[in-house]
Protein backbone atom coordinates (compact mmCIF):
# COMPACT_ATOMS: atom_id res chain seq x y z
CA UNK A 1 0.00 0.00 0.00
CA UNK A 2 2.74 2.44 -0.92
CA UNK A 3 0.43 4.44 -3.12
CA UNK A 4 -1.58 6.77 -0.92
CA UNK A 5 -3.24 8.71 -3.73
CA UNK A 6 -6.96 8.59 -2.76
CA UNK A 7 -8.16 8.45 -6.36
CA UNK A 8 -6.17 5.37 -7.22
CA UNK A 9 -7.10 3.84 -3.86
CA UNK A 10 -10.78 4.43 -4.71
CA UNK A 11 -10.32 2.85 -8.15
CA UNK A 12 -8.60 -0.12 -6.58
CA UNK A 13 -11.48 -0.53 -4.17
CA UNK A 14 -14.05 -0.47 -6.95
CA UNK A 15 -12.01 -2.94 -8.96
CA UNK A 16 -11.97 -5.48 -6.14
CA UNK A 17 -14.29 -8.43 -6.62
CA UNK A 18 -17.64 -7.74 -4.95
CA UNK A 19 -17.29 -10.72 -2.64
CA UNK A 20 -13.94 -9.70 -1.17
CA UNK A 21 -14.02 -8.95 2.54
CA UNK A 22 -12.46 -5.50 2.19
CA UNK A 23 -14.98 -4.38 -0.36
CA UNK A 24 -17.92 -5.77 1.62
CA UNK A 25 -16.80 -3.88 4.73
CA UNK A 26 -16.02 -0.72 2.81
CA UNK A 27 -19.37 -0.73 1.01
CA UNK A 28 -21.26 -1.27 4.26
CA UNK A 29 -19.28 1.55 5.89
CA UNK A 30 -19.72 3.98 3.00
CA UNK A 31 -23.43 3.33 2.56
CA UNK A 32 -24.12 3.77 6.26
CA UNK A 33 -22.02 6.94 6.45
CA UNK A 34 -23.78 8.56 3.52
CA UNK A 35 -27.19 7.54 4.89
CA UNK A 36 -26.32 8.77 8.38
CA UNK A 37 -25.30 12.18 7.00
CA UNK A 38 -28.49 12.35 4.93
CA UNK A 39 -30.78 11.48 7.82
CA UNK A 40 -29.11 13.67 10.44
CA UNK A 41 -28.86 16.52 7.96
CA UNK A 42 -32.57 16.38 7.17
CA UNK A 43 -33.51 16.14 10.84
CA UNK A 44 -31.31 19.01 11.95
CA UNK A 45 -32.19 21.33 9.10
CA UNK A 46 -35.93 20.73 9.32
CA UNK A 47 -36.13 20.71 13.12
CA UNK A 48 -36.92 24.45 13.54
CA UNK A 49 -39.74 24.29 10.98
CA UNK A 50 -41.26 21.24 12.65
CA UNK A 51 -41.07 22.80 16.11
CA UNK A 52 -42.69 25.96 14.78
CA UNK A 53 -45.43 23.83 13.19
CA UNK A 54 -46.19 22.11 16.47
CA UNK A 55 -46.16 25.34 18.44
CA UNK A 56 -48.42 27.02 15.88
CA UNK A 57 -50.81 24.10 16.02
CA UNK A 58 -50.93 24.18 19.82
CA UNK A 59 -51.57 27.91 19.76
CA UNK A 60 -54.29 27.53 17.12
CA UNK A 61 -56.04 24.85 19.15
CA UNK A 62 -55.85 26.93 22.30
CA UNK A 63 -57.38 29.85 20.44
CA UNK A 64 -60.10 27.73 18.86
CA UNK A 65 -60.87 26.26 22.27
CA UNK A 66 -61.28 29.69 23.80
CA UNK A 67 -63.21 30.98 20.80
CA UNK A 68 -65.57 28.01 20.98
CA UNK A 69 -66.65 28.76 24.55
CA UNK A 70 -69.72 31.02 24.53
CA UNK A 71 -69.08 34.47 25.94
CA UNK A 72 -65.34 33.94 25.91
CA UNK A 73 -64.54 36.22 23.01
CA UNK A 74 -66.45 39.05 24.74
CA UNK A 75 -64.50 38.41 27.93
CA UNK A 76 -61.24 38.58 26.04
CA UNK A 77 -62.23 41.68 24.09
CA UNK A 78 -62.93 43.56 27.31
CA UNK A 79 -59.93 45.62 28.28
CA UNK A 80 -59.27 43.73 31.45
CA UNK A 81 -60.03 40.22 30.21
CA UNK A 82 -56.59 38.67 30.21
CA UNK A 83 -55.11 35.24 29.67
CA UNK A 84 -52.21 34.49 31.96
CA UNK A 85 -49.83 31.57 31.85
CA UNK A 86 -48.93 30.06 35.20
CA UNK A 87 -46.78 27.12 36.22
CA UNK A 88 -48.48 25.09 38.93
CA UNK A 89 -46.84 22.85 41.50
CA UNK A 90 -49.23 19.92 41.28
CA UNK A 91 -48.32 18.48 44.69
CA UNK A 92 -49.16 21.65 46.55
CA UNK A 93 -51.85 22.86 44.19
CA UNK A 94 -50.29 26.31 44.21
CA UNK A 95 -48.26 28.51 41.90
CA UNK A 96 -44.76 27.11 41.62
CA UNK A 97 -42.27 29.40 43.32
CA UNK A 98 -39.06 28.59 41.50
CA UNK A 99 -40.26 27.44 38.08
CA UNK A 100 -41.49 29.85 35.41
CA UNK A 101 -42.93 29.04 31.96
CA UNK A 102 -39.47 29.72 30.51
CA UNK A 103 -37.66 27.31 32.79
CA UNK A 104 -40.39 24.65 32.77
CA UNK A 105 -38.89 22.45 30.07
CA UNK A 106 -35.52 22.48 31.87
CA UNK A 107 -37.20 21.56 35.15
CA UNK A 108 -39.00 18.64 33.49
CA UNK A 109 -35.71 17.30 32.12
CA UNK A 110 -34.80 16.57 35.72
CA UNK A 111 -36.26 13.25 36.79
CA UNK A 112 -36.51 14.50 40.39
CA UNK A 113 -39.42 16.64 39.23
CA UNK A 114 -41.48 13.63 38.22
CA UNK A 115 -43.64 11.45 40.45
CA UNK A 116 -44.03 7.75 39.75
CA UNK A 117 -47.58 6.43 39.77
CA UNK A 118 -48.72 3.09 41.13
CA UNK A 119 -50.94 0.93 38.96
CA UNK A 120 -53.99 1.91 41.03
CA UNK A 121 -53.29 5.62 40.67
CA UNK A 122 -52.29 5.47 37.06
CA UNK A 123 -55.68 5.73 35.34
CA UNK A 124 -54.29 7.51 32.30
CA UNK A 125 -51.52 4.96 31.70
CA UNK A 126 -48.76 7.53 32.00
CA UNK A 127 -46.39 5.69 34.35
CA UNK A 128 -45.22 8.95 35.86
CA UNK A 129 -46.50 12.47 36.20
CA UNK A 130 -44.64 15.77 36.09
CA UNK A 131 -44.75 17.77 39.32
CA UNK A 132 -45.13 21.01 37.40
CA UNK A 133 -47.68 21.87 34.76
CA UNK A 134 -48.28 24.99 32.74
CA UNK A 135 -51.91 26.11 32.92
CA UNK A 136 -53.75 29.15 31.61
CA UNK A 137 -56.12 31.32 33.62
CA UNK A 138 -58.59 33.69 32.08
CA UNK A 139 -59.66 36.55 34.36
CA UNK A 140 -62.63 38.80 33.82
CA UNK A 141 -62.64 42.57 34.15
CA UNK A 142 -63.15 42.36 37.92
CA UNK A 143 -60.00 40.29 38.31
CA UNK A 144 -61.90 37.14 39.22
CA UNK A 145 -60.91 33.87 37.67
CA UNK A 146 -63.46 32.98 34.99
CA UNK A 147 -61.83 30.06 33.26
CA UNK A 148 -58.98 27.63 33.82
CA UNK A 149 -57.36 25.87 30.86
CA UNK A 150 -55.67 22.66 31.98
CA UNK A 151 -53.43 20.59 29.69
CA UNK A 152 -54.07 16.87 30.13
CA UNK A 153 -52.52 13.81 28.56
CA UNK A 154 -53.14 10.10 28.54
CA UNK A 155 -52.48 6.97 26.56
CA UNK A 156 -55.02 6.11 23.88
CA UNK A 157 -55.36 3.07 21.66
CA UNK A 158 -52.48 3.90 19.30
CA UNK A 159 -50.42 6.36 21.31
CA UNK A 160 -50.50 9.41 23.54
CA UNK A 161 -53.43 11.80 23.50
CA UNK A 162 -52.80 15.41 24.55
CA UNK A 163 -55.68 17.76 25.19
CA UNK A 164 -56.62 20.95 26.97
CA UNK A 165 -59.62 20.96 29.26
CA UNK A 166 -61.34 24.25 30.07
CA UNK A 167 -63.18 24.53 33.38
CA UNK A 168 -65.48 27.34 34.43
CA UNK A 169 -65.01 29.34 37.61
CA UNK A 170 -66.84 26.75 39.76
CA UNK A 171 -64.16 24.22 38.68
CA UNK A 172 -66.91 21.67 38.12
CA UNK A 173 -68.49 22.73 34.83
CA UNK A 174 -66.59 21.86 31.69
CA UNK A 175 -66.38 24.80 29.31
CA UNK A 176 -64.75 22.90 26.48
CA UNK A 177 -62.13 20.39 25.41
CA UNK A 178 -59.55 20.66 22.64
CA UNK A 179 -57.51 17.67 21.50
CA UNK A 180 -54.01 18.80 20.59
CA UNK A 181 -52.26 15.64 19.66
CA UNK A 182 -53.48 12.12 18.99
CA UNK A 183 -52.65 9.16 16.77
CA UNK A 184 -55.87 7.18 17.02
CA UNK A 185 -57.33 5.16 14.13
CA UNK A 186 -58.42 7.52 11.35
CA UNK A 187 -62.19 7.53 10.97
CA UNK A 188 -62.76 5.92 14.38
CA UNK A 189 -60.76 6.98 17.43
CA UNK A 190 -59.43 9.99 15.57
CA UNK A 191 -62.96 11.37 15.67
CA UNK A 192 -62.15 12.68 19.17
CA UNK A 193 -60.71 15.63 17.23
CA UNK A 194 -63.99 16.44 15.49
CA UNK A 195 -65.70 19.65 16.63
CA UNK A 196 -69.08 17.87 16.66
CA UNK A 197 -67.89 15.44 19.31
CA UNK A 198 -65.88 17.97 21.31
CA UNK A 199 -68.78 20.42 21.43
CA UNK A 200 -70.70 18.00 23.66
CA UNK A 201 -68.29 18.64 26.53
CA UNK A 202 -69.57 22.17 26.95
CA UNK A 203 -71.69 22.45 30.08
CA UNK A 204 -71.08 18.92 31.39
CA UNK A 205 -70.43 18.52 35.10
CA UNK A 206 -67.38 16.75 36.43
CA UNK A 207 -68.32 15.68 39.95
CA UNK A 208 -71.55 15.24 41.88
CA UNK A 209 -72.50 17.05 45.10
CA UNK A 210 -70.35 14.67 47.20
CA UNK A 211 -67.27 15.50 45.18
CA UNK A 212 -67.07 12.07 43.50
CA UNK A 213 -65.89 12.39 39.91
CA UNK A 214 -68.68 11.06 37.72
CA UNK A 215 -67.58 12.31 34.32
CA UNK A 216 -67.45 9.61 31.63
CA UNK A 217 -67.56 9.04 27.92
CA UNK A 218 -70.69 6.88 27.69
CA UNK A 219 -70.97 3.53 25.94
CA UNK A 220 -73.43 4.71 23.33
CA UNK A 221 -75.50 7.82 23.87
CA UNK A 222 -74.96 10.07 26.88
CA UNK A 223 -77.49 9.43 29.64
CA UNK A 224 -76.70 12.06 32.27
CA UNK A 225 -75.22 15.49 32.79
CA UNK A 226 -71.86 13.84 33.51
CA UNK A 227 -71.62 11.97 30.20
CA UNK A 228 -70.82 12.62 26.57
CA UNK A 229 -71.66 10.24 23.70
CA UNK A 230 -69.23 7.40 23.07
CA UNK A 231 -67.65 6.93 19.66
CA UNK A 232 -68.90 3.86 17.81
CA UNK A 233 -66.09 1.48 16.99
CA UNK A 234 -63.63 3.29 19.24
CA UNK A 235 -64.34 1.88 22.69
CA UNK A 236 -60.71 1.92 23.76
CA UNK A 237 -60.21 5.52 22.71
CA UNK A 238 -63.45 6.50 24.49
CA UNK A 239 -62.34 4.70 27.66
CA UNK A 240 -58.94 6.34 27.45
CA UNK A 241 -60.61 9.76 27.33
CA UNK A 242 -62.71 8.91 30.40
CA UNK A 243 -59.71 7.70 32.38
CA UNK A 244 -57.49 10.58 31.30
CA UNK A 245 -60.01 13.21 32.38
CA UNK A 246 -60.74 11.38 35.64
CA UNK A 247 -57.04 11.07 36.40
CA UNK A 248 -56.21 14.71 35.78
CA UNK A 249 -59.19 16.05 37.71
CA UNK A 250 -58.51 13.62 40.56
CA UNK A 251 -56.18 13.91 43.54
CA UNK A 252 -53.13 12.79 41.56
CA UNK A 253 -53.72 15.37 38.87
CA UNK A 254 -55.08 18.87 39.28
CA UNK A 255 -57.21 17.95 42.33
CA UNK A 256 -55.20 20.04 44.84
CA UNK A 257 -55.19 23.00 42.45
CA UNK A 258 -58.95 22.77 41.88
CA UNK A 259 -59.54 22.64 45.64
CA UNK A 260 -57.35 25.70 46.12
CA UNK A 261 -59.23 27.58 43.41
CA UNK A 262 -62.57 26.58 44.98
CA UNK A 263 -61.30 27.97 48.30
CA UNK A 264 -60.66 31.23 46.47
CA UNK A 265 -56.88 31.19 46.70
CA UNK A 266 -56.46 32.32 43.10
CA UNK B 1 -41.46 -9.12 -18.96
CA UNK B 2 -38.83 -9.41 -21.65
CA UNK B 3 -35.57 -7.62 -21.02
CA UNK B 4 -36.00 -5.52 -24.12
CA UNK B 5 -39.31 -3.86 -23.26
CA UNK B 6 -39.24 -0.19 -24.19
CA UNK B 7 -39.36 2.53 -21.55
CA UNK B 8 -43.02 3.23 -22.31
CA UNK B 9 -43.78 -0.45 -21.79
CA UNK B 10 -41.89 -0.48 -18.49
CA UNK B 11 -43.88 2.53 -17.37
CA UNK B 12 -47.35 1.30 -18.35
CA UNK B 13 -47.07 -2.43 -17.65
CA UNK B 14 -47.37 -2.06 -13.84
CA UNK B 15 -50.45 0.16 -14.08
CA UNK B 16 -52.95 -2.66 -14.65
CA UNK B 17 -51.40 -5.72 -16.26
CA UNK B 18 -48.52 -6.09 -13.80
CA UNK B 19 -50.03 -4.02 -11.02
CA UNK B 20 -47.95 -4.57 -7.88
CA UNK B 21 -50.98 -4.51 -5.58
CA UNK B 22 -53.64 -6.41 -7.46
CA UNK B 23 -51.43 -8.91 -9.31
CA UNK B 24 -48.50 -9.39 -6.96
CA UNK B 25 -50.46 -8.52 -3.79
CA UNK B 26 -47.50 -6.46 -2.54
CA UNK B 27 -47.72 -3.51 -0.19
CA UNK B 28 -51.32 -4.14 0.79
CA UNK B 29 -50.86 -3.37 4.51
CA UNK B 30 -50.46 0.32 3.81
CA UNK B 31 -53.03 0.12 1.00
CA UNK B 32 -55.54 -0.95 3.63
CA UNK B 33 -54.45 1.42 6.37
CA UNK B 34 -54.35 4.81 4.69
CA UNK B 35 -57.32 4.60 2.35
CA UNK B 36 -59.98 5.98 4.68
CA UNK B 37 -59.87 9.23 2.72
CA UNK B 38 -58.63 10.30 -0.70
CA UNK B 39 -56.29 12.95 0.69
CA UNK B 40 -54.33 10.51 2.85
CA UNK B 41 -54.29 7.95 0.03
CA UNK B 42 -52.84 10.50 -2.38
CA UNK B 43 -50.19 11.72 0.06
CA UNK B 44 -49.19 8.18 0.88
CA UNK B 45 -49.03 7.36 -2.85
CA UNK B 46 -46.83 10.36 -3.53
CA UNK B 47 -44.52 9.49 -0.62
CA UNK B 48 -44.23 5.87 -1.69
CA UNK B 49 -43.63 6.76 -5.33
CA UNK B 50 -40.91 9.24 -4.33
CA UNK B 51 -39.17 6.67 -2.13
CA UNK B 52 -39.50 4.02 -4.81
CA UNK B 53 -38.01 6.16 -7.58
CA UNK B 54 -35.18 7.55 -5.45
CA UNK B 55 -34.19 4.18 -4.02
CA UNK B 56 -34.31 2.64 -7.50
CA UNK B 57 -31.98 5.38 -8.76
CA UNK B 58 -29.49 5.03 -5.90
CA UNK B 59 -29.42 1.25 -5.89
CA UNK B 60 -29.21 1.06 -9.65
CA UNK B 61 -26.24 3.49 -9.61
CA UNK B 62 -24.24 1.34 -7.23
CA UNK B 63 -25.64 -1.99 -8.45
CA UNK B 64 -22.29 -3.28 -9.71
CA UNK B 65 -20.63 -2.68 -6.37
CA UNK B 66 -23.14 -4.12 -3.92
CA UNK B 67 -21.64 -7.29 -2.45
CA UNK B 68 -24.17 -10.10 -2.69
CA UNK B 69 -23.74 -11.15 0.91
CA UNK B 70 -24.97 -7.80 2.32
CA UNK B 71 -27.19 -6.66 -0.53
CA UNK B 72 -30.45 -6.78 1.44
CA UNK B 73 -28.96 -4.79 4.31
CA UNK B 74 -27.58 -2.19 1.94
CA UNK B 75 -30.92 -1.86 0.18
CA UNK B 76 -32.89 -1.60 3.42
CA UNK B 77 -30.51 1.03 4.81
CA UNK B 78 -30.89 3.14 1.68
CA UNK B 79 -34.67 2.76 1.61
CA UNK B 80 -35.00 3.49 5.33
CA UNK B 81 -32.88 6.64 5.08
CA UNK B 82 -34.94 7.93 2.18
CA UNK B 83 -38.15 7.20 4.08
CA UNK B 84 -36.94 9.14 7.12
CA UNK B 85 -35.98 12.11 4.96
CA UNK B 86 -39.38 12.09 3.23
CA UNK B 87 -41.14 11.76 6.59
CA UNK B 88 -39.19 14.72 7.98
CA UNK B 89 -40.06 16.76 4.90
CA UNK B 90 -43.74 15.93 5.29
CA UNK B 91 -43.65 16.91 8.96
CA UNK B 92 -42.03 20.19 8.04
CA UNK B 93 -44.08 21.22 5.03
CA UNK B 94 -47.29 19.17 5.07
CA UNK B 95 -47.78 19.00 8.81
CA UNK B 96 -51.54 18.33 8.91
CA UNK B 97 -51.48 15.43 6.49
CA UNK B 98 -48.39 13.94 8.10
CA UNK B 99 -50.33 13.91 11.39
CA UNK B 100 -53.09 11.92 9.73
CA UNK B 101 -50.72 9.45 8.09
CA UNK B 102 -48.97 9.04 11.46
CA UNK B 103 -46.81 5.95 11.47
CA UNK B 104 -47.60 4.68 7.99
CA UNK B 105 -45.04 6.87 6.23
CA UNK B 106 -42.25 5.36 8.32
CA UNK B 107 -43.65 1.94 7.52
CA UNK B 108 -42.87 2.46 3.82
CA UNK B 109 -39.47 1.05 4.82
CA UNK B 110 -41.00 -2.35 5.31
CA UNK B 111 -43.33 -2.07 2.32
CA UNK B 112 -42.56 -5.20 0.32
CA UNK B 113 -43.23 -3.25 -2.86
CA UNK B 114 -40.11 -1.09 -2.45
CA UNK B 115 -37.74 -3.92 -1.62
CA UNK B 116 -39.42 -6.07 -4.26
CA UNK B 117 -38.65 -3.60 -7.03
CA UNK B 118 -35.11 -2.77 -5.94
CA UNK B 119 -34.29 -6.45 -5.48
CA UNK B 120 -35.83 -7.72 -8.70
CA UNK B 121 -35.36 -4.81 -11.10
CA UNK B 122 -33.01 -2.02 -10.00
CA UNK B 123 -30.24 -4.45 -9.14
CA UNK B 124 -30.03 -5.59 -12.77
CA UNK B 125 -30.91 -2.50 -14.78
CA UNK B 126 -29.38 0.91 -15.54
CA UNK B 127 -30.68 3.93 -13.57
CA UNK B 128 -33.07 5.33 -16.19
CA UNK B 129 -34.86 2.03 -16.74
CA UNK B 130 -34.99 1.39 -12.99
CA UNK B 131 -36.46 4.79 -12.29
CA UNK B 132 -39.09 4.40 -15.01
CA UNK B 133 -39.97 0.97 -13.66
CA UNK B 134 -40.18 2.37 -10.12
CA UNK B 135 -42.36 5.25 -11.32
CA UNK B 136 -44.66 2.81 -13.12
CA UNK B 137 -45.00 0.65 -10.03
CA UNK B 138 -45.53 3.70 -7.84
CA UNK B 139 -48.29 4.88 -10.15
CA UNK B 140 -49.83 1.41 -10.18
CA UNK B 141 -49.89 1.44 -6.38
CA UNK B 142 -51.28 5.00 -6.39
CA UNK B 143 -54.03 3.97 -8.80
CA UNK B 144 -55.24 1.18 -6.52
CA UNK B 145 -55.01 3.39 -3.42
CA UNK B 146 -56.92 6.19 -5.10
CA UNK B 147 -59.69 3.86 -6.28
CA UNK B 148 -60.09 2.24 -2.86
CA UNK B 149 -59.70 5.56 -1.06
CA UNK B 150 -62.38 7.20 -3.22
CA UNK B 151 -64.83 4.36 -2.66
CA UNK B 152 -64.24 4.30 1.08
CA UNK B 153 -64.50 8.06 1.52
CA UNK B 154 -67.55 8.29 -0.76
CA UNK B 155 -69.52 5.54 0.94
CA UNK B 156 -68.08 5.91 4.43
CA UNK B 157 -68.40 9.67 4.78
CA UNK B 158 -70.31 10.78 1.68
CA UNK B 159 -67.49 13.05 0.56
CA UNK B 160 -64.60 13.07 -1.90
CA UNK B 161 -61.37 14.92 -1.04
CA UNK B 162 -63.32 16.62 1.74
CA UNK B 163 -66.09 17.88 -0.59
CA UNK B 164 -69.51 16.65 0.50
CA UNK B 165 -70.90 14.71 -2.47
CA UNK B 166 -73.74 12.88 -0.78
CA UNK B 167 -75.45 14.81 2.02
CA UNK B 168 -75.55 12.58 5.07
CA UNK B 169 -78.48 12.19 7.43
CA UNK B 170 -76.59 14.19 10.07
CA UNK B 171 -76.52 17.14 7.71
CA UNK B 172 -80.19 16.80 6.82
CA UNK B 173 -79.71 14.74 3.66
CA UNK B 174 -80.71 11.19 2.83
CA UNK B 175 -77.41 9.30 2.86
CA UNK B 176 -76.63 7.07 5.82
CA UNK B 177 -72.84 6.65 5.91
CA UNK B 178 -71.64 3.06 5.88
CA UNK B 179 -69.41 2.99 8.93
CA UNK B 180 -68.02 -0.34 7.80
CA UNK B 181 -66.30 1.51 4.96
CA UNK B 182 -64.09 3.30 7.47
CA UNK B 183 -62.96 0.05 9.06
CA UNK B 184 -60.03 -2.00 7.80
CA UNK B 185 -62.14 -5.04 6.69
CA UNK B 186 -63.93 -2.98 4.05
CA UNK B 187 -60.58 -2.31 2.39
CA UNK B 188 -60.07 -6.06 2.20
CA UNK B 189 -63.48 -6.50 0.58
CA UNK B 190 -62.86 -3.70 -1.89
CA UNK B 191 -59.37 -4.92 -2.73
CA UNK B 192 -60.68 -8.46 -3.18
CA UNK B 193 -63.44 -7.17 -5.43
CA UNK B 194 -60.93 -5.15 -7.43
CA UNK B 195 -58.63 -8.17 -7.91
CA UNK B 196 -61.62 -10.26 -8.97
CA UNK B 197 -62.79 -7.63 -11.44
CA UNK B 198 -59.34 -7.24 -13.00
CA UNK B 199 -58.82 -10.97 -13.26
CA UNK B 200 -62.24 -11.42 -14.87
CA UNK B 201 -61.28 -8.95 -17.57
CA UNK B 202 -57.72 -10.25 -17.91
CA UNK B 203 -58.03 -14.00 -17.27
CA UNK B 204 -54.30 -14.56 -17.86
CA UNK B 205 -53.69 -13.01 -14.40
CA UNK B 206 -55.47 -15.84 -12.62
CA UNK B 207 -53.12 -18.22 -10.91
CA UNK B 208 -53.35 -21.92 -11.56
CA UNK B 209 -54.62 -23.96 -8.63
CA UNK B 210 -51.89 -25.00 -6.23
CA UNK B 211 -53.75 -28.09 -5.08
CA UNK B 212 -56.15 -30.33 -6.89
CA UNK B 213 -59.43 -31.10 -5.22
CA UNK B 214 -59.82 -34.72 -4.02
CA UNK B 215 -62.52 -35.29 -6.64
CA UNK B 216 -59.92 -34.92 -9.36
CA UNK B 217 -57.06 -37.30 -8.65
CA UNK B 218 -53.76 -36.24 -10.07
CA UNK B 219 -53.44 -39.00 -12.67
CA UNK B 220 -56.68 -38.06 -14.39
CA UNK B 221 -55.93 -34.36 -14.38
Amino acid sequence: MADLNPITAWRRLLALPNESRTKTLMMAFLVSTVCAILVSGATVILQPIQTANRAAEQQARLESLIAGIPGMSELLSQDDGTLTTVVIDLKKGAVATDVTPDTLSDALDNSANWTGLTAAQDLAGLGQRPDFAQVYFLRGGDGNLSLALLPISGVGYNGPIDAILALRADMNTIAGLAVINQSETPGLGARIEEPAWLSQFRGKSVADANGTIRFAVAKGAAASEYEVDGITGATRTSNAMTRTIRFWLGDDGYGPLLDAIKRGEF
Amino acid sequence: MSARTGLWGILTEPLIRQNPVTLQILGICSALAVTTSVATALTMSAALTAVLVLSAAVISLIRRHIPDSIRLIVQIVIVASLVIVIDQLLQAYLFEISQRLSVFVSLITTNCLVLGRTESFSRHNPPLRSMVDALGNGLGYSLVLTVIGSLRELFGAGSLLGWQVLTTVDQGGWFTPLNLMLLAPSAFFLLGGLVWAIRSVLPEQSESLEFLSPDEPEDTA
